[in-house]
């Protein structure tokens, strides 16, 4: 009896059938595989205006190494993390793909920046690194280093196409 | 000092006119021996060759007043033996005058020079090693002992009558170090490793600046020396090697939680919390310090200003803008006063 009569007092959940635009607009994220359903989507071709900027790219480089980046990536050949200068790319070679590994981290060591690094710094580091595989304006890509050249300057990279290739599946 | 007072009165003056040169970023205000034996030789040659140049210009002033006498003058001839021998004297002494003066000129600079490097010979009482960086001056006070170094920003404390052992680094660009009241400039030069020795003569609080141009804020990258007596000295340095105080309010206690959960920590380091970045000033006691980035004075109104936007202060510093909240910013901004 006294359940019965406590019933009416419950909260009820509320079932929203019409959504309002912003949430209803279509997903959009930065894709790591093109596997899709029906016809796949063209790959987004989302451009990063730094890779034509000599100074960003700079700053790029210079926050690869404040950052700690090159704790793992060394000066882009590899070492705990992958190498950066090579046609292989995990997650992805695109600015967005680039960005998303940066700010998502990746399983296996890649650390999570979301939260530490403004924007505009995530895009300067990502500039860079397409940098380090000869994929930016090579006009506008760092030359010489400051100090000791432990590597060519990124301005004469070779450019590796990248070939994306996510980690063979297990057997 | 070897010039009258009138004189220095004089150059002080003229100086003065043109830039502000007293006080506590002045060369000739020596507060330590290399600055002091400096000065000294400096007023040595002043004080001579404002006299040679006053005999000149009475010689030159005497000559045209006089003026040309006879036709034997036109032909620059001597008229008489006797005045030929006068001539033949009057050159002469001027000559060896001048010898005379450029040789004591040449000791006196012998005898400075090998005064400035004997202090290079005596062991040092504290090593302190600065690294030049755009655009600030990070200040590590060496310890055989890990734990009791001492890092700091923009700020040196050094013990009166020690010899103080400067070792010179780079992280950029070539920098140098110029505090006027206690030496001269010593370049700081990456991948190279440079030594100064200073030994201040009298306590005091006195500026330096970058001495080479380094790039867009150059002339902000200022830097405190504050002369103490021995007692003070290691006072302070007790001070700073203390970690962080724990927060007492609920304000401070957020602040912190935004300082070491957010940007911060990509490149501040606050010992005794979580904060470790080491590729900007350490603030473990950064209410302490005099200035904020090196540039303003450290009020409550220009440390919030520099956390919301440092770029207004000094456009082209190595940190970026911050996007906090407001109540962030108030809260960062009341944990780093608390930071003594």
């Amino acid at each position: 009896m006294l359940c019965a009569l406590a019933a009416p007092g419950c909260k009820r959940e509320e079932r929203a059938f019409r959504v309002e635009p912003p949430q209803a607009a279509i997903a959009v994220g930065t894709r790591l595989t093109s596997l899709q359903p029906g016809t796949p989507l063209p790959a987004r071709s989302q451009e990063n205006e730094y890779e034509k900027n000599a100074f960003a790219m700079n700053e790029g480089k210079r926050l690869f190494q404040w950052y700690n980046c090159s704790g793992c990536h060394a000066m882009g050949g590899g070492g705990m993390g992958p190498a950066l200068m090579d046609d292989k790319w995990i997650y992805g070679s695109s600015p967005d793909q680039i960005f998303s590994t940066v700010v998502e981290g990746r399983p296996n060591g890649m650390p999570s920046f979301g939260g530490k690094i403004p924007n505009f710094q995530v895009w300067q580091i990502a500039a860079y690194v397409r940098s380090l595989s000869g994929n930016v304006d090579q006009i506008a890509a760092p030359t010489r280093n400051d100090n000791m050249h432990v590597k060519t300057q990124e301005q004469s990279a070779e450019k590796v196409a990248p070939a994306d290739s996510a980690p063979p599946p297990p057997q | 000092m070897s010039a009258s007072p009138i004189l220095r009165a004089a150059v002080i003056a003229a100086c003065s006119a043109a830039v502000s040169c007293t006080g506590s970023h002045h060369m000739l205000d020596g507060a330590g021996e290399h600055a002091r034996r400096v000065a000294e030789l400096w007023w040595l040659m002043f004080g001579v060759l404002a006299v040679v140049y006053v005999l000149v210009c009475a010689a030159i002033v005497a000559a045209v007043v006089r003026g040309r006498r006879s036709p034997a003058d036109l032909r620059m001839v001597a008229a008489s033996p006797a005045q030929e021998r006068r001539m033949i004297i009057t050159v002469s002494a001027t000559v060896a005058a001048t010898a005379v003066i450029l040789f004591a000129f040449l000791v006196a600079t012998y005898s400075t020079s090998d005064a400035l490097s004997s202090l290079a010979r005596t062991p040092a009482d504290v090593t302190i090693k600065i690294t030049g960086q755009q655009w600030w001056w990070d200040v590590e006070y060496q310890d055989p002992v890990p734990s009791n170094t001492v890092t700091t920003a923009n700020l040196m404390h050094i013990p009166v009558g020690r010899t103080v052992q400067l070792i010179l680094v780079s992280a950029d660009v070539i920098h140098s170090f110029w505090v006027p009241n206690l030496a001269g400039k010593k370049d700081l030069i990456p991948g190279h490793q440079n030594t100064m020795w200073l030994k201040a003569e009298r306590t005091g609080r006195f500026e330096g600046l970058c001495g080479e141009f380094c790039g867009l804020q150059h002339a902000n990258m200022r830097l405190t020396v504050v002369v103490q007596s021995e007692q003070d000295y290691q006072a302070w340095l007790q001070s700073q090697r203390l970690a962080a105080a724990e927060p007492s309010g609920d304000l401070e206690r957020r602040g912190r939680e935004v300082f070491v959960r957010g940007p911060c920590v990509m490149c501040h380091s606050i010992r005794g919390t979580d904060a470790a970045g080491f590729v900007a000033p350490d603030l473990t006691h950064v209410a302490s310090r005099p200035r904020i980035g090196s540039t303003v004075p450290n009020t409550r109104e220009h440390l919030l200003r520099w956390v919301r936007d440092s770029q207004e202060i000094k456009p082209g510093n190595r940190m970026p803008p911050l996007a906090l909240s407001h109540e962030d910013l108030d809260a960062v901004v009341a944990y780093l006063e608390t930071l003594k």
